[in-house]
């Protein structure tokens, strides 16, 4: 990959706004179309680019397999422990009013945290799925 | 002029469909496949369905596109020639279709505001959303909140699809004993696999053997299974 120079570069400039355009869709899907399933996808398409460039070696040492891993168990924990929390609060499981004194304030923040908790179980799913493909190398004859 | 475009992204969606059939080279039709998720994402764009539309650029486009270009560089680009024409798929693929073009006729027509999908709960979510949760999607507001459980068990599906890909393909630590080249070996702590196909390598080319005697290992043991299976590759 070294002689691709021009497939580099480009890889570089185009990551920080694929990653930038991932929050936008993140924290802007109150208002638009995105939220946390569409906003972790494309944070991994983004980290899938960087390793289909820069090659899964280097791409295992910013973020490795078990760091996916765990990735994906940690949002479905954080959506789960939201329910949790608001049980506590004396609500029922996934009530997000008792969340803040207004209710619209609590629903505001039991949203922003459901969908920080799809944010990362879908990336670290996709990515843990590519690097299952990835890591399995055909052995040429 | 929408009819116009609905039926101009309808044609080149058979058009891909039907391509995508005839091709051969498994390459190009990974690409033509992800041509085919963003016309469907363009069609969703015009039927208003713009989260749905973002979801399936997103994914159908971008992601599973990569996941099945992974695919390839395990299988190889190019599909065998099957030995005779499929009759029974043929079949299968034309009653099936002429019983789902059959049940549209009994649907109720396209984004008519009387439909049943918008008697029921549907009402009560676009009137009430901006008092309830005040913020102006409804389709978020409806996903995370009213509908909250069942994104919680979708995201649950995610986790389960990764637990599902990394059981099957996924490639733990070595077992501590595998069967290679026709002889158990106990294999050191840390050693990759790569440094053990060399080695073997290296024994097979010293005794000659073509390494086809190195199927049975362990039932079970997962690292011992794959490097049969690679071997098995190599001779294949």
């Amino acid at each position: 990959m070294d002689d691709l120079v021009v497939l580099r570069v480009g890889t570089k400039i185009l990551i920080p706004f694929i990653l930038l355009f991932a929050l936008y869709v993140q924290f802007h899907g109150d208002y638009g179309p995105g939220g946390g399933f569409q906003a972790g996808v494309i944070f991994a398409a983004a980290y899938v680019l960087y390793a289909l460039v820069f090659g899964i070696g280097n791409a295992l040492r910013v973020m490795p397999a078990k760091v996916v891993y765990a990735c994906g168990a940690v949002g479905v924990m954080i959506f789960v422990g939201t329910g949790f929390v608001t049980m506590g609060l004396g609500g029922v499981f996934l009530d997000y009013n008792v969340l803040a004194h207004e209710p619209s304030h609590g629903q505001h923040y039991g949203i922003i945290a459901v969908e920080l908790g799809v944010l990362v179980t879908v990336f670290g799913v996709m990515v843990a799925i590519f690097y299952a493909f990835a890591g399995r190398r055909r052995l040429d004859p | 002029m929408i009819e116009f475009v609905d039926v101009a992204l309808l044609v080149l969606l058979a058009i891909t469909g039907v391509t995508i059939i005839r091709l051969r080279n498994l390459f190009a039709a990974v690409m033509m496949a992800g041509i085919y998720s963003l016309l469907s994402a363009a069609l969703f764009v015009v039927m208003d369905a713009v989260d749905v539309a973002f979801t399936e650029a997103a994914v159908g486009a971008g992601i599973s596109t990569v996941l099945m270009l992974g695919t390839l560089a395990l299988v190889g680009h190019q599909e065998k020639k099957p030995r005779r024409p499929a009759i029974v798929p043929l079949f299968v693929v034309l009653v099936t279709g002429g019983i789902l073009v059959y049940g549209t006729s009994q649907m109720p027509p396209f984004g008519h505001a009387d439909n049943p999908i918008h008697q029921h709960v549907a009402p009560y979510y676009l009137e009430e959303s901006e008092h309830d949760i005040e913020i102006p999607n409804v389709v978020t507001s409806v996903l995370s909140s009213y509908r909250g459980y069942d994104t919680m068990g979708e995201t649950a599906v995610v986790f389960t699809a990764m637990v599902g890909v990394l059981l099957l393909l996924a490639r733990g630590p070595l077992p501590r004993r595998v069967l290679l080249g026709g002889e158990w070996r106990t294999v050191r702590p840390g050693t990759t696999r790569e440094e053990l196909r060399a080695e073997a390598a290296h024994a097979l080319d010293a005794d000659g053997s073509d390494g086809d005697g190195s199927g049975g290992t362990t039932p079970g043991s997962p690292g011992s299974e794959d490097i049969v299976g690679e071997q098995g590759g190599k001779h294949g």
